[in-house]
């Protein structure tokens, strides 16, 4: 792949031809922040957090999905980005529950986020829905990355269990049909419980023992023979 | 939210693959478990096993204390017989309401007292019987440096070759057709080349459930890269909706239908040539005996249309880079070496071996399988596949483990198989199972248990008291891998770090520890020199058994701290062979072989009108001592038979509905599952269920140089049964994965 030249932040920097905006940022140790992208899921460019401003370009650039053009001229930390990036966080901080999202609670801070900044949104909540022996899923935590589902179809397994459902703001990942977890094509790998950055999709046993239930009780519950119970929760 | 003390990097402790794991603990509890995404294994992709699996640690049930009939505490002559016991008295009492004599309780005592038991036991049936009434099973489960040291204490302090472990029911048919064919015996290439391949053959292995990391990477290879994947298998897997081509056979029919391949590839012209000529030995008579072979006789035989099998044969010899995948399909027949080398003559004829992104990839069952075979935990082997009757290699471990000259034995051990059937007066008197399962993993166990009732003295060491140990008179805790440092060897025969996550439950200890404890203890009671039993840590004892073996002498714990290293590593500045046999093989040239047809041991007939074919689920691990006592149980809760549509209609029986499944050996009772995954004359059972245990009915018919059980094909009888005869009628499995 032939080599390219184009500009980042005012300085000129060389790239192969077939990088994305992300790349050439991480290459030269500028942190452009990201919450749908992951290294090992394809990028979709759904939260807009990683938008770049490209000069010539009529809006922000999502990064991790705009390939480097040769002579670009790129912005990573313009006022137009900051107050974009910022924006995202306090649309996203006024509707979830992003208090296990780590990293994200961390660009809070680095962008100066004002948590009161939509104090009429209405949130999205709904209950833990704990259907199989395996994993949790609170969706009031669920930012619609889109990892889950990426990872449970080509990104890694194949599967296809989960998709979005519904429209607009009632969007939310689910099942076909509304079946529960052990009814679906669902493997149980848990590859979209690894993949998740809210931790919306938990493990069962950390769940429980956040839940201040002890190591020991935990392990009694899986003497096997056990009824499943909250079938439909 | 829950932040860990410590996150510890491991190996999965399931199947061949070999992923990596990163064990996250809280408080001596692993509560979640994750994998790097540049793990060069897995990419961070697990399969419930790995990541849910691992809760059995925890489990009520494990025993982490030293146990002992009551008869040994007491100082009373063993009763008669043998009995099956899973409670344990926790306060020395008798077990109340016991059916059968208190002398056989269990009864918890301290490792000096269970150890002395073992030692005395040992050296007093030795020393009235001598080698031949001593075995060992060794464990695939287990560590390489716990598998060195089980087999270095029977080979050097009581002389006998009469070690194997649970190889000997898995891939023994494969091993052997390789050792004949090309002089080595593991993958010739590794799983991540897949994508590598243009065309790829999975046949006898329903690798999405058995391997599900791999056939990730199969269908990668089929969606990303383009690759085709022929699948040759009795039941329609999983694999088959992202293959191009599916053969149904008929159990027990892969000779015919891989030598018509072959017989096509001759025909048709498409042999490498120059391959046969530099790289091979024996062409012209194994020509001569393809001639029979054509795919129209091989229709005959296995139901495949011959068309289909010439399809098969052109697109794998056609292409760029082929390679073949398989599994227990393969070899666990009582013609499973020449099911084996069926497959590898394909290689030999189209040079799809040798190369990036070919090769004979015979997939390793257990985590340690690869390892504990590397180790020598075989009746012919030393570690490094050195011959037992060889002369020049026993000399090299006589020096090693400071024994006189001539002292160890030459003779050819017992298979896994012969143990049990040598268990009687004047045979094998004493057995000690470090992690094995018999009682669930061989064929016929009606018969096996009336083996197991014969032995003098039973020792296991394990973490549960499964259907085997519950046979034992002393139990040995061990801890599972997440209590314990080693090494793993997987399917790639990639060698990787098994790390302590946390420190053993109650009194148990790491297997590597008891066995040198109790090797001490052994000798002081032989009166012999010390074969050397006082290691700080287990990479000494890897480093020993690296000094005699090539294939290791390269690996130290440093080299593989983050990233595993793929044997042969024979120096230190080695960087591993992913590629086997790029220019010759071990043996020098690959050897043809004249195969006939040979059908299976037991046909369906009037009476007993199915084959009967077992394997696998995702959800459970083979005997089950660890996946029964875990939340994968409440996944699965059920072993079910698969019938085809056509079958369950003819005999009335409707999906659920509970059927008895009787062989001529014996019957069980559970639920039918009508699925089109089974073809039409072919049940399906899975084997992990001690309450319906499908081993009840598999036939105990040996391949004649594996010793391997014909556990895939056998003749039973379905019939329809009471919802009373289930032996948990209100435990129903609903699951909606295919």
């Amino acid at each position: 792949m032939a080599e390219i030249k184009l500009t980042f932040n005012g300085k000129e920097v060389t790239c192969e031809g077939d990088k994305t905006l992300l790349d050439v940022a991480r290459e030269h140790g500028d942190n452009v922040p990201t919450i749908c992208y992951h290294d090992a899921t394809t990028a979709n460019a759904l939260c807009r957090i990683c938008v770049v401003e490209v000069e010539g370009m009529r809006v922000l650039q999502p990064a991790c999905v705009v390939k480097a053009g040769a002579n670009m001229k790129v912005q990573t930390k313009s006022e137009k980005v900051l107050r974009s990036r910022k924006t995202i966080l306090e649309m996203l901080n006024s509707t979830l529950d992003l208090s296990e999202a780590d990293e994200i609670q961390h660009m809070m801070q680095d962008y100066s986020v004002d948590e009161n900044r939509f104090p009429d949104a209405e949130r999205r909540e709904s209950d833990v829905k704990d259907d199989n022996p395996m994993y949790v899923r609170d969706y009031s935590k669920c930012l619609l990355c889109w990892r889950c589902v990426q990872v449970c179809a080509e990104d890694a397994q194949y599967t296809y269990a989960i998709n979005f459902e519904g429209r607009g703001y009632e969007t939310q990942i689910g099942t076909f049909f509304d079946k529960i977890i052990p009814e679906t094509s669902c493997v149980l790998c848990g590859q979209c419980v690894a993949v998740c950055p809210t931790n919306a999709l938990k493990p069962k046993r950390q769940y429980l023992l956040e839940q201040g239930m002890s190591a020991n009780e935990i392990s009694v519950m899986n003497t096997g023979r056990k009824q499943r119970k909250n079938r439909n929760a | 939210m829950l932040k860990p003390d410590r996150i510890v990097t491991s190996t999965c402790p399931y199947c061949g693959v070999g992923c990596n794991l990163q064990l996250h603990v809280k408080d001596d509890f692993i509560f979640k478990v994750t994998s790097p995404f540049d793990s060069p294994v897995n990419s961070g992709n697990l399969c419930v096993k790995g990541r849910f699996g691992y809760d059995y640690i925890y489990h009520p049930k494990r025993v982490t204390t030293p146990l002992a009939r009551r008869y040994l505490l007491e100082g009373k002559p063993k009763p008669k017989g043998r009995e099956q016991v899973f409670a344990v008295s926790k306060d020395g009492k008798p077990i109340p309401d016991s059916q059968i004599s208190n002398d056989w309780d269990w009864v918890e005592t301290d490792w000096e007292t269970a150890l002395n038991l073992v030692a005395d036991n040992l050296v007093r049936i030795y020393k009235r019987d001598g080698s031949d009434a001593m075995a060992v099973y060794c464990c695939a489960k287990a560590t390489n440096e716990d598998n060195y040291l089980l087999q270095k204490m029977y080979r050097a302090l009581f002389r006998t070759n009469n070690v194997d472990h649970c190889t000997r029911l898995c891939h023994a048919g494969s091993v052997v057709a390789l050792q004949q064919a090309l002089g080595s015996s593991a993958m010739s290439n590794t799983a991540s080349q897949v994508i590598m391949n243009d065309v790829f053959i999975v046949t006898g292995s329903n690798t999405s459930e058995n391997h599900p990391i791999i056939a990730l990477q199969m269908k990668e290879a089929v969606q990303k890269y383009g690759a085709k994947c022929i699948v040759i298998d009795p039941r329609r897997i999983d694999l088959v909706d992202f293959s191009e081509m599916w053969l149904p056979l008929k159990p027990g029919t892969n000779v015919p239908v891989f030598s018509a391949m072959a017989h096509v590839i001759v025909k048709e012209n498409l042999v490498n040539w120059e391959f046969v000529k530099n790289r091979t030995e024996g062409f012209n008579e194994f020509v001569e005996s393809l001639e029979k072979f054509t795919p129209e006789y091989a229709q005959e035989l296995s139901g495949v249309p011959a068309e289909d099998i010439r399809k098969a044969a052109r697109l794998y010899a056609q292409a760029k880079n082929g390679a073949i995948y398989w599994g227990m399909g393969i070899s666990q027949l009582s013609h499973g070496t020449a099911s084996a080398l069926a497959l590898i003559h394909l290689a030999f004829l189209t040079g799809h071996i040798g190369r990036d992104g070919t090769g004979l990839n015979p997939l390793r069952g257990q985590n340690n399988v690869q390892g504990a075979s590397d180790m020598g935990s075989m009746p012919f082997h030393y570690p490094g596949y050195m011959r037992v009757d060889n002369e020049e290699n026993r000399a090299k471990w006589e020096k090693l483990w400071n024994i006189e000259e001539g002292g160890l034995s030459l003779k050819l051990g017992l298979t896994t198989t012969e143990i049990l059937s040598h268990a009687h007066e004047g045979g094998v008197r004493s057995l000690f199972i470090m992690g094995e399962n018999p009682m669930m993993s061989e064929p016929n166990l009606n018969v096996v248990r009336e083996h197991m009732q014969e032995l003098e003295f039973l020792v296991a060491q394990d973490i549960f008291i499964n259907e085997s140990g519950a046979f034992a008179d002393v139990f040995l805790p061990a801890t599972p891998f997440a209590e314990k440092d080693g090494t793993f060897s997987n399917t790639d025969r990639r060698v990787q770090r098994v790390r302590t996550a946390h420190a053993p439950r109650g009194n148990s200890r790491p297997d590597w520890q008891i066995i040198c404890d109790l090797a001490l203890r052994l000798e002081s009671r032989l009166g012999v020199d010390t074969a050397k039993w006082t290691y700080t840590n287990p990479e000494e004892i890897l480093r020993e058994m690296g000094s005699v073996n090539s294939d290791y002498a390269g690996i130290t714990y440093e080299r593989i701290e983050k990233v595993g290293l793929i044997y042969p590593v024979p120096s230190l500045d080695h960087p591993g062979t992913p590629t086997l046999f790029t220019k010759d093989f071990p043996r020098g040239k690959g050897k043809f072989h004249v195969l006939d047809y040979v059908p299976i041991r037991e046909e369906p007939d009037d009476e007993y009108p199915f084959i009967l074919t077992t394997g696998r689920l995702l959800e459970h691990w083979h005997g089950g001592t660890m996946t029964r006592n875990s939340a994968l149980n409440e996944a699965y809760p059920e072993g079910r038979v698969e019938i085809h549509p056509a079958d369950a209609e003819i005999h009335g029986i409707q999906h659920g509905d509970p059927v008895k499944v009787s062989s001529r050996r014996g019957e069980i009772v559970v639920r039918a599952t009508i699925t089109e995954k089974t073809s039409i004359g072919v049940v399906f059972l899975p084997w992990h269920f001690a309450e319906a245990a499908a081993n009840l009915l598999t036939n105990d018919a040996l391949d004649p140089q594996a010793k391997i059980p014909e556990f895939k094909a056998c003749a039973v009888q379905v019939f329809p049964a009471r919802l009373d005869d289930l032996p948990n009628p209100n435990v129903i499995v609903e699951r909606g994965r295919y």
